[in-house]
């Protein structure tokens, strides 16, 4: 890795109602690179996301953020870390009771003490960069599932983040919209400088846009490097994630008993 | 809703609520504004009080002239000392006025009447009432008729 | 059998484990300081939601028990010829019990369930989650003004209330059933005492203000995010609530009124 890190992840261990998610991860995201964290569904991605973000704290290790330690920040510190990350979640999460424009001038009119006309020029300013300056009347219930996630990136970056998380961001999306996203996402972290994280399980899309990827599955990093590394990676497991093939390493069928004990003729002769 | 008709439907609101605070106090239990104030306290002793109870009403002519404080017992006369503030604003009772524990209906609560006397002097506080009638015991009564006496 | 008690015992456990919770909660959400212009409109929002929009019921209902306790009132008080005292009973009954329990009773049905609803499907849609990675705190910014809103407004309804049943009794004492006027609002002012009846009623709706808002709030923020947890979570903050209120109501009586 060429550049310093912006996050770091040491032997990372967490477990949620007595099952291990995690065990022992080891990640460093690159400061202003685009990073895909990548995994099969329920490998606890949106928890690596929640455990940057200070929402979760790890059972043991260390999660670093921007030079500080979060699981051990006070609670004040740790919002105003907060302060300098964005997070894309995967239903978008708008403020279902209040428009467009005042779901983007929220966490501007929260933290900052601008005049109204200055607030008005940012979330304009924002909106125009995600293509939605001309829906900023709309309520999020008539707004489209694209349309709801690119509102929900012109509030990530209001306040002009250091780090934006995006999670899932590309779950569920039409061809178009994705395309759209791919777009705004690449853009987004070359003009702002950006250190953009992305949890995802769509292979292509994320290659695509990442310039570092990695692969987590069964509480394990299985690969990391950059797309091309991956793509020539030697482990199976890695190749059955990125080529999606149905039964590998990962098996097709769930651990069950065996089949012919189910079906009851096991050693049983047909009369 | 614009926020503006929020806030005055909300204004709207807490007014009505004030209004019915005030509704509650003056019309309903009565609270006369800065009556309060000034009320001078006088005695009267009786033989039974009854069901008098305290904060039960003192009036003269049927119209409400004060609280009843406290009933206690008298420990020397074995009478019950009752003891009343009067609005300041009546303060020319006459002193041989008498006070008579009366049943408002049947079976209402009772109070205290003050029959009004005829002295030119009139009541101050920390004064007893001379005359006193006890409560009527409809029981007492109804023995006392059947045993004929 | 020692499965069972083991099982009582995990119960009483959990039980107790989510009286903390709600405490810690608590603690949490008054502990935030309110910052005195952005809340001051969260607030004033609140106050719309839970207590001008639960205005309607508030006032049908008051009218309607009113007018019950007036006819019921004088069916039974004109056996004794003392109709004169359904002034002073109505109001009794509704500025010491009925007014700040009915009230409560409504207001968890009405307004309870919406914020529990509302708290939880805004926890379920991540918009909780988000705030907090806004650095913007949810106990803060969303708990605490429907708090603050549900305690302000549980008085204002409750006295309210009362007020409209008694016009609502005399609606139907005086003007249709005939008991003279005079010795309705006479009768009622020399036995309703200001400080001792309307004052009582008027804390008691100000503790089941409280109880019934934390209640409601406490049940959002801590409902299972998924549609089936919402509406357990919707009926919990009624059956709750309910239960809570009735049984202070007693508490709180037998502390006011009681005689000793």
């Amino acid at each position: 890795m060429a550049s310093e890190a912006y996050i770091t992840l040491e032997d990372v261990a967490f477990s949620r109602n007595g099952r291990p998610i995690f065990d022992d991860v080891t990640l460093s995201i690159p400061k202003g690179k685009v990073t895909a964290i990548m995994g099969p569904s329920g490998t606890g991605k949106t928890t690596l996301l929640k455990l940057i973000g200070g929402q979760l704290k790890p059972d043991s290790g260390r999660v670093v953020v921007a030079g500080e330690s979060v699981p051990d920040l006070s609670r004040s510190a740790l919002y105003r870390l907060r302060e300098r990350m964005g997070m894309l979640f995967q239903s978008g999460a708008l403020f279902t009771d209040i428009s467009v424009f005042e779901n983007v001038a929220f966490p501007l009119r929260i933290h900052t003490k601008l005049p109204d006309d200055m607030i008005r020029d940012i979330v304009l300013m924002k909106l125009e960069a995600v293509g939605l300056r001309g829906a900023r009347d709309l309520m999020p219930a008539q707004l489209s599932g694209g349309m709801t996630r690119r509102v929900a990136l012109a509030r990530s970056i209001a306040l002009d983040p250091e780090l934006i998380m995006y999670d899932e961001p590309f779950a569920g999306q039409d061809p178009i919209a994705m395309g759209v996203l791919v777009k705004l996402i690449r853009d987004l972290n070359r003009s702002m400088g950006l250190t953009s994280v992305l949890v995802s399980h769509d292979v292509p899309e994320s290659l695509s846009i990442c310039d570092f990827a990695c692969i987590i599955a069964d509480g394990h990093v299985i690969g990391q490097g950059a797309p091309d590394e991956l793509r020539s990676h030697p482990s199976e497991q890695v190749q059955q994630f990125l080529r999606g093939h149905p039964d590998g390493p990962v098996p097709f069928h769930y651990t069950a008993p065996k089949a012919e004990a189910d079906w009851g003729i096991e050693g049983v002769g047909r009369d | 809703m614009a926020r503006r008709t929020m806030e005055v439907t909300v204004g709207v609101f807490m007014l009505l609520g004030v209004f019915a605070l005030i509704f509650l106090a003056l019309q309903v239990s009565g609270l006369t504004p800065g009556g309060n104030g000034s009320t001078y306290t006088v005695y009267a002793r009786f033989n039974d009080a009854g069901g008098l109870t305290a904060r039960g009403r003192v009036s003269m002519a049927g119209v409400t002239v004060g609280r009843i404080r406290s009933i206690e017992l008298d420990r020397d006369s074995f009478q019950a000392r009752v003891t009343m503030d009067i609005d300041g604003v009546i303060d020319n009772i006459p002193t041989d006025s008498s006070a008579v524990i009366r049943t408002s209906g049947l079976l209402g609560e009772q109070y205290i009447d003050i029959s009004v006397g005829a002295d030119d002097t009139s009541m101050a506080d920390g004064d007893s009432f001379y005359s006193t009638q006890s409560a009527l015991n409809l029981e007492r009564l109804i023995g006392n008729f059947a045993s004929g006496r | 059998m020692i499965d069972r008690i083991a099982r009582l015992g995990r119960s009483g456990l959990e039980l107790a484990r989510s009286f903390g919770r709600s405490g810690i909660f608590l603690a949490g959400v008054l502990v935030g300081v309110p910052r005195t212009g952005a809340d001051f409109a969260l607030l004033v929002r609140q106050l719309y939601a839970i207590g001008v929009l639960s205005l309607a019921i508030i006032l049908v209902s008051g009218l309607f028990i009113g007018m019950v306790l007036g006819l019921q009132g004088y069916t039974i008080l004109s056996d004794y010829g003392s109709e004169d005292a359904i002034g002073q009973m109505i109001a009794l009954t509704l500025v010491r019990e009925l007014g700040p329990v009915v009230t409560a009773l409504l207001f968890a049905g009405r307004a309870g369930s919406a914020l529990t609803a509302e708290i939880g499907l805004m926890k379920a849609t991540e918009q909780l989650s988000s705030m907090e990675m806004m650095g913007v705190d949810p106990l803060r910014q969303v708990i605490a003004p429907r708090l603050w809103g549900g305690f302000l407004a549980m008085p204002l309804l409750a006295v309210i209330f009362s007020s409209v049943g008694i016009w609502g009794g005399k609606l139907v004492g005086v003007d249709w059933l005939g008991v003279f006027e005079g010795s309705f609002w006479g009768n009622m002012q020399a036995s309703v005492e200001f400080f001792d009846d309307v004052m009582n009623g008027i804390i008691k709706s100000i503790v089941f203000g409280f109880v019934c808002s934390w209640i409601a709030v406490f049940q959002g923020y801590d409902c299972v995010p998924t549609s089936a947890g919402i509406s357990s979570a919707t009926t919990k903050t009624v059956v709750y609530s309910s239960l809570a209120v009735l049984g202070l109501d007693f508490v709180l009586t037998a502390v006011m009124f009681g005689s000793f």
